[in-house]
Protein backbone atom coordinates (compact mmCIF):
# COMPACT_ATOMS: atom_id res chain seq x y z
CA UNK A 1 0.00 0.00 0.00
CA UNK A 2 1.24 3.45 -0.97
CA UNK A 3 0.52 6.63 1.23
CA UNK A 4 1.40 10.26 -0.13
CA UNK A 5 2.44 12.89 2.52
CA UNK A 6 2.68 16.40 1.16
CA UNK A 7 5.97 17.59 2.30
CA UNK A 8 7.36 20.68 2.50
CA UNK A 9 10.77 19.07 2.32
CA UNK A 10 12.06 15.43 1.04
CA UNK A 11 12.85 13.12 3.66
CA UNK A 12 10.96 12.04 6.09
CA UNK A 13 11.45 14.43 9.12
CA UNK A 14 10.30 17.35 6.38
CA UNK A 15 7.44 19.43 7.83
CA UNK A 16 3.95 17.91 6.33
CA UNK A 17 2.26 20.72 4.50
CA UNK A 18 -0.84 21.64 5.56
CA UNK A 19 -1.80 22.64 2.28
CA UNK A 20 -2.32 19.86 -0.59
CA UNK A 21 -2.37 21.78 -4.06
CA UNK A 22 0.25 23.48 -3.26
CA UNK A 23 2.64 21.74 -1.82
CA UNK A 24 6.12 21.75 -3.07
CA UNK A 25 6.31 17.72 -2.56
CA UNK A 26 4.58 14.45 -2.38
CA UNK A 27 6.51 11.62 -0.42
CA UNK A 28 4.87 8.74 -1.41
CA UNK A 29 5.72 5.84 0.89
CA UNK A 30 5.45 1.85 0.42
CA UNK A 31 4.01 0.62 3.51
CA UNK A 32 5.26 -2.74 2.72
CA UNK A 33 8.96 -2.14 1.72
CA UNK A 34 9.19 0.43 3.46
CA UNK A 35 10.80 2.92 0.79
CA UNK A 36 9.19 5.98 -0.57
CA UNK A 37 9.67 8.46 -3.59
CA UNK A 38 9.25 12.05 -4.26
CA UNK A 39 7.05 13.52 -6.48
CA UNK A 40 8.03 17.39 -7.40
CA UNK A 41 4.92 19.15 -7.45
CA UNK A 42 7.02 22.89 -7.73
CA UNK A 43 5.78 23.74 -10.82
CA UNK A 44 2.06 22.57 -9.97
CA UNK A 45 2.12 24.87 -6.76
CA UNK A 46 2.27 28.16 -8.85
CA UNK A 47 0.00 27.28 -11.26
CA UNK A 48 -3.02 29.55 -11.67
CA UNK A 49 -5.72 27.50 -11.21
CA UNK A 50 -6.39 23.98 -10.53
CA UNK A 51 -3.73 22.82 -8.67
CA UNK A 52 -5.71 20.50 -6.33
CA UNK A 53 -6.44 19.03 -9.71
CA UNK A 54 -3.45 18.38 -11.18
CA UNK A 55 -1.88 17.49 -7.59
CA UNK A 56 -4.56 14.72 -7.36
CA UNK A 57 -3.48 13.28 -10.87
CA UNK A 58 -0.08 13.26 -9.58
CA UNK A 59 -0.68 11.17 -6.60
CA UNK A 60 -2.99 8.86 -8.43
CA UNK A 61 -0.51 8.19 -10.89
CA UNK A 62 2.32 7.77 -8.57
CA UNK A 63 -0.08 4.43 -7.29
CA UNK A 64 -1.26 6.07 -3.76
CA UNK A 65 -3.98 5.07 -2.59
CA UNK A 66 -4.50 7.26 0.69
CA UNK A 67 -3.23 10.74 1.20
CA UNK A 68 -2.27 12.24 4.43
CA UNK A 69 -3.46 15.70 4.08
CA UNK A 70 -3.91 19.24 6.81
CA UNK A 71 -6.81 19.94 4.35
CA UNK A 72 -8.62 19.24 1.03
CA UNK A 73 -10.84 21.40 -1.10
CA UNK A 74 -13.47 20.02 -3.23
CA UNK A 75 -12.25 19.55 -6.92
CA UNK A 76 -8.96 17.37 -5.71
CA UNK A 77 -11.34 15.41 -2.87
CA UNK A 78 -13.49 15.08 -6.25
CA UNK A 79 -10.60 13.64 -8.40
CA UNK A 80 -9.27 11.57 -5.54
CA UNK A 81 -12.44 9.72 -4.15
CA UNK A 82 -13.25 9.58 -7.80
CA UNK A 83 -9.47 6.89 -8.24
CA UNK A 84 -10.54 5.63 -4.92
CA UNK A 85 -7.60 7.24 -2.61
CA UNK A 86 -9.29 7.89 0.66
CA UNK A 87 -8.01 10.85 2.25
CA UNK A 88 -7.05 11.63 5.96
CA UNK A 89 -6.50 13.94 8.05
CA UNK A 90 -3.33 14.95 10.25
CA UNK A 91 -2.05 17.89 11.98
CA UNK A 92 1.22 15.77 13.00
CA UNK A 93 4.31 18.32 12.13
CA UNK A 94 6.50 15.88 10.26
CA UNK A 95 6.03 13.40 7.66
CA UNK A 96 7.41 10.69 9.78
CA UNK A 97 4.84 11.55 12.39
CA UNK A 98 2.03 11.45 10.32
CA UNK A 99 2.98 7.93 8.79
CA UNK A 100 3.43 6.58 12.43
CA UNK A 101 -0.32 8.09 13.29
CA UNK A 102 -1.14 6.33 10.05
CA UNK A 103 0.14 2.82 11.36
CA UNK A 104 -1.53 3.49 14.19
CA UNK A 105 -4.94 3.66 12.52
CA UNK A 106 -5.31 6.91 14.51
CA UNK A 107 -6.27 9.13 11.07
CA UNK A 108 -9.64 9.95 10.51
CA UNK A 109 -10.95 8.95 6.92
CA UNK A 110 -12.13 12.55 5.59
CA UNK A 111 -15.83 12.03 4.09
CA UNK A 112 -15.97 15.14 2.22
CA UNK A 113 -13.68 18.08 1.76
CA UNK A 114 -12.30 20.34 4.57
CA UNK A 115 -11.40 23.28 2.49
CA UNK A 116 -13.29 26.15 0.46
CA UNK A 117 -12.95 25.61 -3.21
CA UNK A 118 -10.12 28.38 -4.51
CA UNK A 119 -11.61 30.57 -7.10
CA UNK A 120 -9.80 30.28 -10.54
CA UNK B 1 -14.39 52.78 -33.12
CA UNK B 2 -13.89 51.20 -29.62
CA UNK B 3 -12.72 53.44 -27.00
CA UNK B 4 -12.54 51.42 -23.65
CA UNK B 5 -13.08 52.93 -20.03
CA UNK B 6 -10.41 51.16 -17.97
CA UNK B 7 -8.05 52.05 -14.89
CA UNK B 8 -5.99 49.67 -12.22
CA UNK B 9 -7.34 50.71 -9.46
CA UNK B 10 -11.41 50.31 -8.71
CA UNK B 11 -13.33 52.98 -7.85
CA UNK B 12 -11.58 55.61 -10.14
CA UNK B 13 -14.75 56.43 -11.60
CA UNK B 14 -14.67 54.58 -14.82
CA UNK B 15 -18.55 53.72 -14.75
CA UNK B 16 -19.15 56.83 -14.58
CA UNK B 17 -17.06 58.50 -17.07
CA UNK B 18 -18.27 55.34 -19.94
CA UNK B 19 -22.32 56.36 -18.62
CA UNK B 20 -21.70 59.67 -18.99
CA UNK B 21 -19.72 59.81 -22.38
CA UNK B 22 -22.42 57.61 -23.53
CA UNK B 23 -25.40 59.80 -22.51
CA UNK B 24 -23.17 62.79 -24.60
CA UNK B 25 -22.19 60.83 -27.87
CA UNK B 26 -26.10 60.07 -27.88
CA UNK B 27 -27.78 58.62 -30.33
CA UNK B 28 -26.00 55.85 -32.03
CA UNK B 29 -23.90 54.89 -29.18
CA UNK B 30 -23.20 51.39 -27.96
CA UNK B 31 -21.99 50.88 -24.81
CA UNK B 32 -20.51 47.71 -23.41
CA UNK B 33 -20.79 46.77 -19.44
CA UNK B 34 -17.88 44.44 -19.70
CA UNK B 35 -17.84 44.48 -15.81
CA UNK B 36 -19.27 41.12 -15.82
CA UNK B 37 -18.89 40.63 -11.97
CA UNK B 38 -20.67 43.64 -10.85
CA UNK B 39 -22.23 44.70 -14.10
CA UNK B 40 -23.48 48.50 -12.73
CA UNK B 41 -24.11 51.04 -16.01
CA UNK B 42 -27.74 49.70 -16.52
CA UNK B 43 -28.38 51.93 -13.05
CA UNK B 44 -27.75 55.30 -14.76
CA UNK B 45 -29.93 54.63 -17.44
CA UNK B 46 -33.47 54.46 -18.36
CA UNK B 47 -35.03 50.73 -17.71
CA UNK B 48 -35.69 49.37 -21.08
CA UNK B 49 -37.10 45.70 -21.74
CA UNK B 50 -34.42 44.36 -24.15
CA UNK B 51 -32.72 40.82 -25.37
CA UNK B 52 -31.46 38.39 -23.05
CA UNK B 53 -28.89 35.49 -24.17
CA UNK B 54 -27.92 32.66 -22.17
CA UNK B 55 -23.97 32.24 -22.35
CA UNK B 56 -22.22 29.02 -22.49
CA UNK B 57 -18.80 27.64 -22.67
CA UNK B 58 -18.20 24.74 -24.11
CA UNK B 59 -16.98 21.66 -21.69
CA UNK B 60 -15.63 18.71 -22.78
CA UNK B 61 -17.57 15.11 -22.33
CA UNK B 62 -15.79 12.22 -22.24
CA UNK B 63 -16.85 9.12 -24.29
CA UNK B 64 -15.41 6.09 -21.56
CA UNK B 65 -15.88 3.52 -24.21
CA UNK B 66 -13.54 5.50 -26.80
CA UNK B 67 -10.97 7.02 -24.10
CA UNK B 68 -8.12 4.59 -23.21
CA UNK B 69 -7.07 7.00 -20.50
CA UNK B 70 -4.02 8.06 -22.74
CA UNK B 71 -4.21 11.54 -21.09
CA UNK B 72 -2.97 13.74 -23.95
CA UNK B 73 -6.17 15.99 -22.92
CA UNK B 74 -4.94 16.47 -19.68
CA UNK B 75 -1.37 17.45 -20.50
CA UNK B 76 -2.44 19.79 -23.04
CA UNK B 77 -5.32 21.56 -20.43
CA UNK B 78 -3.74 24.67 -19.12
CA UNK B 79 -6.31 25.23 -16.87
CA UNK B 80 -5.91 21.68 -15.07
CA UNK B 81 -9.52 20.65 -15.93
CA UNK B 82 -8.50 17.22 -17.02
CA UNK B 83 -7.47 14.60 -14.55
CA UNK B 84 -5.86 11.53 -16.32
CA UNK B 85 -6.07 8.67 -13.73
CA UNK B 86 -5.12 6.03 -15.57
CA UNK B 87 -7.58 3.91 -17.23
CA UNK B 88 -9.85 7.25 -18.03
CA UNK B 89 -10.18 11.16 -17.52
CA UNK B 90 -12.28 13.00 -15.03
CA UNK B 91 -13.29 16.71 -16.02
CA UNK B 92 -13.95 19.53 -13.92
CA UNK B 93 -16.07 21.60 -15.64
CA UNK B 94 -15.32 24.89 -13.43
CA UNK B 95 -12.07 25.11 -14.99
CA UNK B 96 -12.70 24.54 -18.26
CA UNK B 97 -12.14 27.85 -20.54
CA UNK B 98 -14.11 26.42 -23.05
CA UNK B 99 -11.04 26.27 -25.58
CA UNK B 100 -11.59 23.48 -27.47
CA UNK B 101 -7.98 21.96 -27.34
CA UNK B 102 -8.51 18.65 -25.41
CA UNK B 103 -10.99 17.68 -28.26
CA UNK B 104 -8.76 18.32 -30.80
CA UNK B 105 -5.71 16.52 -29.79
CA UNK B 106 -7.53 13.66 -28.28
CA UNK B 107 -5.88 10.74 -30.28
CA UNK B 108 -9.24 8.73 -29.74
CA UNK B 109 -11.73 11.07 -30.60
CA UNK B 110 -13.18 10.27 -27.52
CA UNK B 111 -14.34 13.77 -25.95
CA UNK B 112 -17.12 15.74 -27.24
CA UNK B 113 -18.15 19.29 -26.20
CA UNK B 114 -21.62 20.46 -24.79
CA UNK B 115 -22.62 23.19 -23.10
CA UNK B 116 -21.89 25.33 -19.44
CA UNK B 117 -23.65 28.13 -18.47
CA UNK B 118 -21.63 30.75 -17.33
CA UNK B 119 -23.71 33.78 -17.53
CA UNK B 120 -25.91 35.81 -19.38
CA UNK B 121 -26.40 38.93 -21.69
CA UNK B 122 -29.11 41.71 -21.54
CA UNK B 123 -29.16 44.54 -24.46
CA UNK B 124 -31.31 47.37 -24.48
CA UNK B 125 -31.46 50.66 -26.43
CA UNK B 126 -32.74 53.72 -24.21
CA UNK B 127 -32.34 57.28 -25.28
CA UNK B 128 -30.25 56.47 -27.76
CA UNK B 129 -28.19 54.05 -25.77
CA UNK B 130 -27.48 50.48 -27.11
CA UNK B 131 -26.46 49.03 -23.57
CA UNK B 132 -25.40 45.78 -23.61
CA UNK B 133 -24.22 44.28 -20.40
CA UNK B 134 -22.50 41.24 -19.24
CA UNK B 135 -23.45 39.34 -16.08
CA UNK B 136 -21.64 36.52 -15.19
CA UNK B 137 -23.84 33.75 -12.59
CA UNK B 138 -23.28 33.65 -8.77
CA UNK B 139 -20.01 31.49 -8.08
CA UNK B 140 -18.68 30.62 -12.08
CA UNK B 141 -14.95 31.89 -11.49
CA UNK B 142 -14.43 32.21 -15.56
CA UNK B 143 -14.76 35.54 -16.57
CA UNK B 144 -12.75 36.13 -19.79
CA UNK B 145 -15.25 34.28 -21.93
CA UNK B 146 -18.53 36.01 -20.92
CA UNK B 147 -16.24 39.33 -21.69
CA UNK B 148 -15.35 38.14 -25.08
CA UNK B 149 -19.25 37.19 -25.82
CA UNK B 150 -19.71 40.78 -24.89
CA UNK B 151 -17.10 42.30 -26.73
CA UNK B 152 -18.45 40.88 -30.08
CA UNK B 153 -21.15 42.92 -29.80
CA UNK B 154 -19.49 46.32 -30.97
CA UNK B 155 -20.80 48.27 -33.41
CA UNK B 156 -18.90 48.06 -36.47
CA UNK B 157 -18.22 51.13 -38.44
CA UNK B 158 -20.32 52.93 -35.57
CA UNK B 159 -18.77 54.02 -31.48
CA UNK B 160 -18.76 51.89 -28.96
CA UNK B 161 -17.93 52.60 -25.14
CA UNK B 162 -16.27 49.62 -23.54
CA UNK B 163 -16.80 49.48 -19.40
CA UNK B 164 -13.95 47.55 -18.49
CA UNK B 165 -13.52 45.80 -15.21
CA UNK B 166 -11.08 47.20 -12.47
CA UNK B 167 -7.42 45.68 -12.57
CA UNK B 168 -5.17 44.35 -14.67
CA UNK B 169 -5.86 40.68 -15.00
CA UNK B 170 -7.43 38.13 -17.24
CA UNK B 171 -10.88 40.02 -17.34
CA UNK B 172 -9.43 43.40 -17.52
CA UNK B 173 -7.34 41.93 -20.92
CA UNK B 174 -10.27 40.67 -22.27
CA UNK B 175 -12.13 43.81 -21.85
CA UNK B 176 -9.38 46.21 -23.55
CA UNK B 177 -7.33 43.77 -25.95
CA UNK B 178 -8.57 44.91 -29.21
CA UNK B 179 -9.52 48.49 -28.55
CA UNK B 180 -9.19 51.43 -30.85
CA UNK B 181 -8.20 53.08 -27.81
CA UNK B 182 -8.32 53.44 -23.83
CA UNK B 183 -8.98 55.83 -21.33
CA UNK B 184 -7.50 54.93 -18.33
CA UNK B 185 -9.38 56.87 -15.32
CA UNK B 186 -7.09 57.16 -12.23
CA UNK B 187 -7.19 59.81 -9.57
CA UNK B 188 -4.41 62.14 -7.91
CA UNK B 189 -2.79 59.33 -4.90
CA UNK B 190 -0.46 57.15 -4.56
CA UNK B 191 -2.97 54.25 -5.29
CA UNK B 192 -4.51 55.92 -8.01
CA UNK B 193 -0.23 55.95 -9.19
CA UNK B 194 0.87 52.56 -8.37
CA UNK B 195 -2.17 51.09 -10.11
CA UNK B 196 -2.15 53.46 -13.60
CA UNK B 197 1.53 52.30 -13.74
CA UNK B 198 0.24 48.29 -14.01
CA UNK B 199 -2.52 49.28 -16.29
CA UNK B 200 -0.24 51.27 -18.70
CA UNK B 201 2.69 48.74 -18.49
CA UNK B 202 -0.58 46.21 -19.72
CA UNK B 203 -2.04 48.34 -21.95
CA UNK B 204 1.38 48.95 -23.83
CA UNK B 205 1.37 45.07 -24.21
CA UNK B 206 -1.86 44.72 -25.80
CA UNK B 207 -0.12 47.28 -27.96
CA UNK B 208 -3.57 49.33 -27.91
CA UNK B 209 -2.93 53.44 -27.78
CA UNK B 210 -4.13 54.88 -24.42
CA UNK B 211 -4.52 57.97 -22.58
CA UNK B 212 -5.51 59.62 -18.98
CA UNK B 213 -8.37 61.05 -17.00
CA UNK B 214 -7.66 61.97 -13.75
CA UNK B 215 -10.33 62.26 -11.99
CA UNK B 216 -11.48 63.98 -8.49
CA UNK B 217 -8.39 66.07 -9.02
CA UNK B 218 -8.09 68.68 -6.19
CA UNK B 219 -7.03 66.39 -3.13
CA UNK B 220 -4.00 63.96 -3.21
CA UNK B 221 -0.39 65.55 -5.01
CA UNK B 222 1.02 65.82 -8.45
CA UNK B 223 3.30 62.53 -8.44
CA UNK B 224 -0.23 60.93 -11.18
CA UNK B 225 0.55 64.28 -13.54
CA UNK B 226 4.68 63.60 -13.49
CA UNK B 227 4.43 60.22 -14.44
CA UNK B 228 2.29 61.09 -17.36
CA UNK B 229 4.55 63.56 -18.31
CA UNK B 230 7.99 61.64 -17.83
CA UNK B 231 5.89 58.86 -20.09
CA UNK B 232 4.41 61.04 -22.72
CA UNK B 233 0.92 59.40 -21.63
CA UNK B 234 -1.17 62.35 -22.55
CA UNK B 235 -3.95 63.85 -20.05
CA UNK B 236 -7.38 63.81 -21.90
CA UNK B 237 -9.06 65.76 -19.01
CA UNK B 238 -9.00 66.45 -15.29
CA UNK B 239 -11.53 66.60 -13.59
CA UNK B 240 -12.65 68.12 -10.24
CA UNK B 241 -13.52 66.66 -6.94
CA UNK B 242 -16.70 67.57 -6.24
CA UNK B 243 -19.77 66.55 -4.37
CA UNK B 244 -22.35 66.82 -6.35
CA UNK B 245 -21.31 64.52 -8.45
CA UNK B 246 -21.40 61.77 -6.08
CA UNK B 247 -24.36 62.60 -4.80
CA UNK B 248 -26.52 62.75 -8.36
CA UNK B 249 -24.61 59.04 -8.87
CA UNK B 250 -25.62 57.50 -5.11
CA UNK B 251 -29.24 58.79 -6.79
CA UNK B 252 -28.88 56.95 -10.23
CA UNK B 253 -28.65 60.27 -12.30
CA UNK B 254 -26.32 60.90 -14.60
CA UNK B 255 -23.87 64.31 -13.49
CA UNK B 256 -23.81 65.23 -17.13
CA UNK B 257 -27.81 65.94 -16.33
CA UNK B 258 -27.56 67.22 -13.03
CA UNK B 259 -24.79 68.92 -12.28
CA UNK B 260 -24.32 72.24 -13.94
CA UNK B 261 -20.52 72.74 -15.71
CA UNK B 262 -19.97 68.61 -15.80
CA UNK B 263 -21.21 68.31 -19.14
CA UNK B 264 -19.00 71.20 -20.45
CA UNK B 265 -16.27 69.68 -18.41
CA UNK B 266 -16.66 66.23 -20.21
CA UNK B 267 -17.85 67.18 -24.49
CA UNK B 268 -13.97 68.01 -25.34
CA UNK B 269 -13.67 64.16 -24.46
CA UNK B 270 -16.43 63.10 -26.24
CA UNK B 271 -15.89 65.13 -29.17
CA UNK B 272 -12.66 63.91 -29.71
CA UNK B 273 -13.97 60.23 -29.66
CA UNK B 274 -16.37 61.42 -31.94
CA UNK B 275 -14.60 62.77 -34.23
CA UNK B 276 -11.65 59.56 -33.83
CA UNK B 277 -8.85 62.11 -32.78
CA UNK B 278 -7.81 60.03 -29.47
CA UNK B 279 -5.20 58.36 -31.16
CA UNK B 280 -3.41 61.29 -32.69
CA UNK B 281 -3.25 62.38 -29.15
CA UNK B 282 -1.76 59.42 -27.77
CA UNK B 283 1.30 60.46 -30.11
CA UNK B 284 1.59 63.98 -29.06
Amino acid sequence: VRVAFPAAGNDLDAPLDSRFGRSPWFLVYELESDSFVLVDNRQNANAAQGAGVEAAQAIVQAGAEALIAGRCGPKAFHVLSAAGVTVHTSDALTVRAALEAFRGGKLPILSEPNAAAHPA
Amino acid sequence: MIVAIASGKGGTGKTTLAVNLARLLAPGVRLLDCDVEEPNAHLFLPAATGAREVVTVPVPEIDPERCDGCGECARFCSFNALAALGDRVLVVPELCHGCGGCRRVCPQRAIRETGRRIGVIQSSTADGIHLVQGRLDVGVATVPPLIHRVRERSGGDGLTIVDAPPGTSCAMVAAVGGADFVVLVTEPTAFGLHDLELAVATVETLDVPCGVVVNRTGHGDGRVERFCRERGLPILLRVPEDRRVAAACSRGELPVDVVAGYADRLRPLARAIAAGLLPAAAEA
